[in-house]
């Protein structure tokens, strides 16, 4: 869970691209005779894209129907138990024509569930970043930070985050406390590790040209460290989320309460297949969400990526 | 004798897993205000090291460096260096990263008068049109250009170069060479330039400080360049005196100081 992606590719691509130009001395124009034969054998370019963008769409479409095509034929012959595609269309459209009812605290519409586990979500993850990131800063920074804090983290860090949901049952002796410690411990692991490798992959030439500037501690933080890092902060940031949406599922499935694992299991004990299945798709579809919100972060702050 | 910039008996030993390493020895050069000294040699022979020494980036482990009768301690913006690879801020734009030097070294002026420094500067390396672009977005050459107009903003009593040219196609570098020149005319700044092209030294320097190979490596034979400025690239070309004084450059690095057979 903490694959440790070098946002810093980009740059250094796109340095050796534009070496590359640069060493070009500037191309005498060919001499192609006047009225010579002109690029007639490219395609059009809009059939091409065109062509493109059909494949983009078509193809996804085959395997999704391929996917119902083996479901039905499952239900069909091994699994008779499972529902139809098309009786889990009708539960799903029932579920989600009203997702906010509330029935009493028990039993609450498919919205309030997904709600509530994004809060969960954010309170951890926020909670993590507070601490991760500042901790990573001090890693990447002192060797000595590194030398106190590097064996703990690699002890924990392959630990799965709900092994430690007992301890925040017993500590805190609530639900909610519990699902955000559990959230925040899977989250800080990839913060703090991102965050101390972006420091440490700093260019010694950066640090160069803070020592010939005399910047001062604080201002070398902030116009070096801060920005030079941030792709990897939110890298971490990116993975965490994506790891945290994953646990909280699991999670509410073992504190119970309300939240979209909590219904998972609910609908489990009622032996309401449909609602599972639903339940599956919609998670992958919040999953894409964050993701995307994380990357449209990404591509805002991340100076390698613009 | 009373320099500009004093190198007294500068020597620097390594330390490294096999024992130290001994990179330089020795090193005596005094250079006058508004010289274009070029150190030159064979890669690896530790003349980037005297260029960080100068610097403050690295410590000698004997002798010192005098600059105006001071003694240079730790790095500072009164020499102020070009790197190699240019070194500018991704994340900033080509103003920002001037403006970033200007704002550090003239804390006492307005804002509208840093804005005009900063922009003198990019004016003078040809530079101001390409103010709002990011690193990523101008070419290596241009890159160069911003690298040096950010030392030249700082208005350091030395100015050191570290290989400017050594990453840039040579009719790039030439531009640059050309560049350098016609602001050096303007500005009289002291220039301390390592390079390893011969053609380049003669062009642009006063004097040529060429060194001997490592382990310490010292200066075997400092070379006067006494051609008349402006220097012109295409009249030198004819210009028998700069062909002698390439000859003696490569016959130093050629046949005295011969090529150490890894860094070929």
């Amino acid at each position: 869970m903490h694959a440790q992606a070098l946002p810093l590719d980009g740059p250094v691509v796109e340095a050796a691209a534009n070496a590359a130009v640069a060493s070009q001395p500037p191309a005498i124009a060919p001499a192609v005779p006047p009225g010579g034969e002109p690029a007639a054998h490219r395609r059009p370019p809009n059939r091409e894209r065109n062509r493109r963008i059909a494949l983009t769409l078509l193809l996804p479409l085959l395997t999704f129907l391929a996917v119902l095509a083996g479901w039905s034929a499952l239900q069909k012959t091994v699994a008779p138990e499972l529902p139809t595609p098309a009786a889990t269309w009708t539960h799903a459209t029932s579920v989600l024509a009203d997702p906010f009812y509330e029935n009493g605290p028990n039993d609450m519409g498919i919205g309030w569930q997904l709600l509530y586990s994004l809060g969960r979500v954010g309170a951890g993850f926020g909670l993590a970043a507070l601490v991760g990131i500042p901790l990573g800063f001090l890693m990447g920074m002192s060797v000595n930070v590194q030398r106190a804090f590097s064996p703990l983290i690699q002890i924990l860090r392959p630990v799965s985050p709900l092994a430690w949901l007992p301890i925040g049952l017993l500590v805190f002796k609530a639900v909610d406390p519990s699902a955000i410690f559990v959230i925040f411990i899977t989250c800080i692991w990839p913060m703090i590790l991102n965050t101390a490798a972006g420091v440490k992959a700093i260019p010694q030439d950066y640090m160069n040209v803070a020592a010939v500037l005399k910047l001062g501690k604080f201002e070398l933080a902030r116009r070096i460290l801060f920005p030079a890092t941030l792709p990897y902060v939110v890298t971490g940031m990116r993975l965490s989320l994506g790891v945290a949406w994953m646990v909280i599922v699991a999670a509410e499935m073992l504190t119970g309460g309300i939240g979209i694992g909590f219904w998972v299991w609910d609908e489990w004990n009622n032996l309401n297949v449909p609602s599972i299945i639903l339940a599956i798709a919609i998670i992958g579809l919040v999953g894409i969400a964050l993701d995307l919100v994380m990357g449209l972060a990404q591509s805002r702050l991340d100076y390698t990526k613009r | 004798m009373n320099a500009y910039l004093d190198l007294q008996k500068i020597g620097i030993v390594f330390p490294t897993a096999r024992g130290p390493f001994r990179a330089l020895q020795d090193i005596n050069l005094q250079v006058a205000q508004g010289e274009f000294i070029s150190l030159i040699g064979h890669s690896g022979c530790g003349k980037s090291t005297v260029l960080n020494i100068v610097a403050g980036l690295l410590d000698a482990t004997e002798g010192y460096a005098l600059l105006k009768g001071k003694e240079v301690k730790g790095p500072g913006p009164d020499r102020a260096v070009v790197f190699q690879n240019h070194s500018l801020l991704p994340w900033l734009t080509v103003y920002e990263n001037v403006q970033l030097a200007v704002d550090k070294v003239m804390p006492g002026k307005n804002r509208a008068e840093r804005r005009d420094w900063v922009m003198h500067n990019l004016r003078l390396v040809h530079m101001d049109h390409a103010a709002d672009k990011r690193p990523g977005e101008i070419s290596g050459g241009m890159k160069q250009r911003v690298g040096i107009a950010r030392a030249l903003a700082m208005q350091p009593d030395v100015l050191l170069m570290d290989e400017p040219f050594g990453a840039l196609d040579a009719l790039t570098r030439a531009h640059l060479q050309d560049s350098v020149m016609e602001i050096q005319a303007e500005l009289g700044n002291t220039v301390m330039m390592i390079t390893h092209d011969v053609d380049e030294a003669v062009l642009l320097s006063d004097r040529i400080v060429m060194m001997t190979n490592g382990p310490a490596a010292t200066i075997g034979a400092i070379l006067g360049v006494d051609l008349p400025r402006p220097r012109d690239r295409l009249a030198l070309a004819h210009d028998p005196a700069y062909h002698a004084l390439r000859s003696q450059v490569l016959d130093f690095l050629y046949n005295r100081q011969a090529r150490p057979r890894e860094a070929a």
